[in-house]
């Protein structure tokens, strides 16, 4: 035994006398994780999560969270004298008084609009995959929270400098709470201390959102992992791949250099961007005040969807009785994003019921065998895009040299329009992706070699797939529609019946496949080549 | 079941392909060295790091081509964590890839149901522990029971209520007064009529009595844009007319929709836009909206001149300022 190992040795012994951890850990490290591209992106949301705790630490030894008034007496001088906010004068003396200061405060933004991008594309693969279904339920669930508090915590963050711009920020945010109906000026007059924007506020979301959400983030996110862990990733198919087993590499050490290693990449990468892209030069926008604003007031992407959507809001408001509804700011603020995070909470609830399944699935899809799904995804995703195009609309406008009323009517009309032209559209697409595969198992690839029969026809020689793409192919199932049940053997009719002719309804549509060839199919044709 | 019909036979795992450094110990001696050498580029990046962050002046700009202007201090730490960071990512990637065994391990998985015997035992033994606590029959307790807990989860509620005043008229009040008198912001000078040309725009503010300190929350209600246009230029009823003065027209800044600065006024058209929302007013008509998603126009403030010539509010705002809420009554 050498002296490392008798070390090692007596440590061990150390901690598993007290905890008993060698069994836990003899079972883990071999525990065996699936590799594929795409399940790299929570990983980037996680290390993103960290890199921002790190990096957020920081800027809070020197960050003053106050709205009391000072005169700038720092080094940029465009601003020296000129009255501020304390929390505003503190993001500038960390951009240029504090070394390393500026680096960090870009790494933090960067990192946050990364964290909530790899959040939204790992939520994609989720879905068009189908690795929400039983036993995920939960984690999915987990994962739409993790999402509603990152938009929250990131528009919090940048809100904390008290620039112009993220003060307009706030401002927009105090009037859909001011527009709540009857509790709205209530609510607000408590949200900042009285009125908008009091000196309440800053401190305020300094607390929640460096203590209160990342708690919370914190917890949810262990959840997340230990669900992920105790149930086992899910696998892509293929050869050897089944719903009973997980084909991989083990934890140790092939999965902890790799993860490990790709935390030090996503990092990197982040500290590059931090380096070199400029990101929230708060400093040119100035301190914030109500009477003054700049053009091109932008938010952050992850709500660019939400201020597009309240741009293109008509103009609607009720007044009756001695009060007011601003529907202009409720549907597009409120009513409209509830719908769509409710509808995405239970959709796996809801597919579910309409496909009556209820088995667990560990393999994923191949999005395109699942047209009604993958078609829904491309809809939902094409309302976003649309919504987030008008809240650049000015951007795009001094851009492309278009006016604003025309991408306002564009987006109000593509709104409605596109979504149900991309479902039907990318339905068709998985049909015909579908067929293809059909042809490619049935009658092979397409070489691109022209040969001359004897009596003078050309042919284009087809290569037979190998049995491992064949099998990658067609391992999926295809379930029947659910039958319309009207009445029971008795002949009393279904008591669920609107219920049960919409699921029938939602079930044939969603059954709309094309046939994969069958074993016979295959062997007939393997017959007729010899 | 549809399952059943897949067509063909699983062939299993594909047969495993070895990597050159698996059999190769030239590849296998090349690998490592590059392994090394990654680790050793992020060695030097943390000796950039800490290079620029002591001998790098942290005003010291270079022109770099792509990034044109850049502070060399910032661009040294940054670079410097960067290859640092990624030279540990890459190397360790990297030694994953090539020199790590790469033979794919099935694991078994197993249903995550339990047992029906465990599940059986599971109900009997709630069943048997909630009779013991006796929650069946003492209905009294769990009634008082619920009843006091829901009681104690209000004290917090309770306790939020010192968050902030109540609203009370605030949100209907502004500081301007009959014969409020308008001042420059910034400069807070008191202004005539000739110190505006036609075409142009200012931004103005009540002035403040003696004593009296101007807040955010003050501007955030009280900004007011003065412009001047030609009066025939004007579409106005009689009242409103009258609320100008000499081609004057006063508007709450405070847009109506969200309560953004309605900064932007488009000379040619006499226009003004918002912003945030592009929510479009026409200063001619009473700043009504043509377009976006404000529905009503910006509040007007009605203006003379005093004796000495002096612009004043003739009377306060005859409608709440600002984006729109609950009790506001038009």
């Amino acid at each position: 035994m050498t002296a490392r190992e008798r070390v090692a040795g007596t440590v061990a012994n150390y901690v598993d006398e007290r905890t008993g951890a060698a069994k836990w850990m003899k079972k883990n490290l071999t525990k065996v994780f699936p590799d594929h591209w795409s399940f790299m992106l929570g990983e980037i949301a996680l290390y993103s999560f960290v890199i921002l705790l790190l990096s957020g630490t920081f800027l809070t030894f020197w960050f003053d969270p106050s709205m009391k008034e000072v005169v700038y007496n720092g080094s940029y001088m465009p601003l020296k004298n000129v009255e501020m906010s304390a929390a505003y004068a503190s993001t500038l003396h960390i951009s240029f008084d504090v070394r390393g200061g500026l680096l960090m405060r870009q790494i933090h933004h960067w990192a946050a609009l990364i964290f909530m991008a790899a959040i939204v594309v790992h939520l994609l693969r989720v879905f068009f995959t189908g690795a929400f279904r039983k036993p995920r339920e939960f984690n999915w669930l987990l994962g739409i929270g993790l999402l509603t508090l990152g938009i929250v915590e990131g528009f919090l963050g940048y809100s904390l400098p008290d620039d112009l711009l993220s003060g307009t920020g706030i401002r927009i945010a105090q009037a859909i709470i001011q527009a709540l109906p009857v509790v709205g000026s209530y609510l607000s007059f408590f949200a900042f201390g009285g009125a908008f924007p009091g000196e309440a506020f800053i401190p305020r979301i300094y607390t929640v959102h460096i203590l209160l959400l990342p708690g919370i983030f914190l917890a949810l996110i262990t959840v997340h992992l230990m669900l992920v862990w105790y149930q086992k990733h899910t696998q892509y198919p293929g050869p050897g791949r089944t719903e009973k087993n997980v084909v991989g590499y083990p934890l140790m050490p092939v999965y902890m250099a790799k993860a490990g290693g790709f935390f030090f990449i996503v990092f990197g990468v982040t500290a590059f961007l931090g380096a070199v892209a400029s990101i929230n030069p708060i400093w040119l926008y100035g301190p914030y005040t109500p009477g003054q604003i700049s053009a091109g007031s932008q938010p952050d992407w992850y709500m660019g969807w939400l201020d597009g959507l309240v741009r293109m809001a008509p103009p609607l408001e009720t007044h009756a009785f001695g009060h007011t509804i601003s529907w202009n700011i409720l549907i597009p603020g409120l009513i409209i994003p509830g719908i769509l995070f409710t509808g995405m909470a239970l959709y796996p609830f809801i597919e579910s019921w309409i496909t009556g399944d209820k088995r667990e699935h560990h393999l994923l899809d191949r999005p395109r065998n699942v047209p009604n799904r993958t078609a829904l995804g491309a809809m939902s995703l094409t309302f976003m895009i649309v919504a987030l195009i008008n809240g650049g609309n000015d951007i795009i406008a001094t851009h492309f040299s278009l006016t604003i009323n025309q991408i306002m009517w564009f987006t109000r009309f593509g709104l409605i329009i596109l979504p149900p032209l991309a479902f039907v559209i990318t339905k068709r697409i998985c049909l015909s992706l579908q067929r293809a595969d059909r042809e490619l198992v049935l009658h092979g690839r397409e070489t691109g070699r022209l040969v001359m029969l004897p009596h003078g026809e050309f042919v284009e020689v087809h290569e037979p797939l190998s049995a491992e793409k064949k099998w990658t192919l067609t391992q999926h199932e295809q379930l029947p529609a659910i039958a319309l049940e009207q009445q029971d053997s008795r002949g009393v009719i279904n008591p669920k019946g609107f219920r049960a002719k919409l699921q029938a309804r939602f079930s044939a549509a969603n059954a709309e496949v094309v046939a994969k060839p069958t074993a016979e199919e295959v062997k007939q044709l393997e017959s007729d080549h010899h | 079941m549809a399952n059943e019909l897949a067509p063909l036979s699983d062939p299993g795992l594909p047969k495993h392909v070895h990597r050159k450094a698996d059999s190769d110990p030239v590849a296998e001696k090349r690998a490592e060295q590059q392994v090394a050498i990654l680790f050793a580029l992020s060695g030097l990046g943390t000796i950039l790091f800490i290079y620029s962050y002591i001998f790098i002046k942290t005003d010291l700009f270079v022109f770099l081509p792509i990034l044109g202007e850049t502070n060399a201090h910032q661009l040294g730490l940054g670079m410097g964590l960067t290859i640092a960071l990624l030279g540990i990512g890459f190397g360790a990637v990297h030694w994953a890839k090539t020199l790590m065994s790469d033979t794919e391990v099935i694991a078994e998985r197993h249903e995550f149901r339990s047992s029906d015997e465990d599940r059986a035992d599971f109900v009997d033994t709630v069943k048997e522990r909630a009779a013991e606590a006796g929650l069946g029959r003492r209905s009294l307790i769990k009634r008082t029971l619920a009843l006091s807990v829901g009681l104690v989860g209000l004290s917090p509620l309770l306790l939020l209520r010192d968050l902030g005043p109540l609203p009370k008229d605030d949100l209907s009040k502004t500081s301007w007064r009959t014969g409020t008198r308008l001042v420059t912001d910034p400069g807070d000078r008191p202004i005539k009529a000739s110190d505006l040309e036609v075409g142009a725009v200012a931004q103005v503010l009540p002035e403040l009595r003696p004593g009296q300190e101007r807040t955010l929350e003050d501007i955030g209600k009280d900004a007011v844009l003065l412009i001047r246009l030609r009066p025939e230029e004007f579409q106005l009823d009689a009242e409103r007319k009258s609320w100008t003065h000499e081609g004057i027209i006063a508007f709450s800044k405070i847009c109506s929709h969200m309560g953004c600065a309605v900064a932007l006024y488009e000379q040619q058209t006499k226009h003004l836009l918002c912003p945030c929302h592009q929510s479009t007013f026409d200063v001619t008509r009473a700043a009504k909206v043509i377009f976006g998603p404000a529905a009503r126009p910006l509040p007007q403030l009605a203006i003379t001149v005093d004796a000495n010539g002096y612009l004043i509010a003739q009377q306060p705002f005859t409608e709440s300022v600002g984006p729109s809420y609950w009790e506001r009554s038009s």
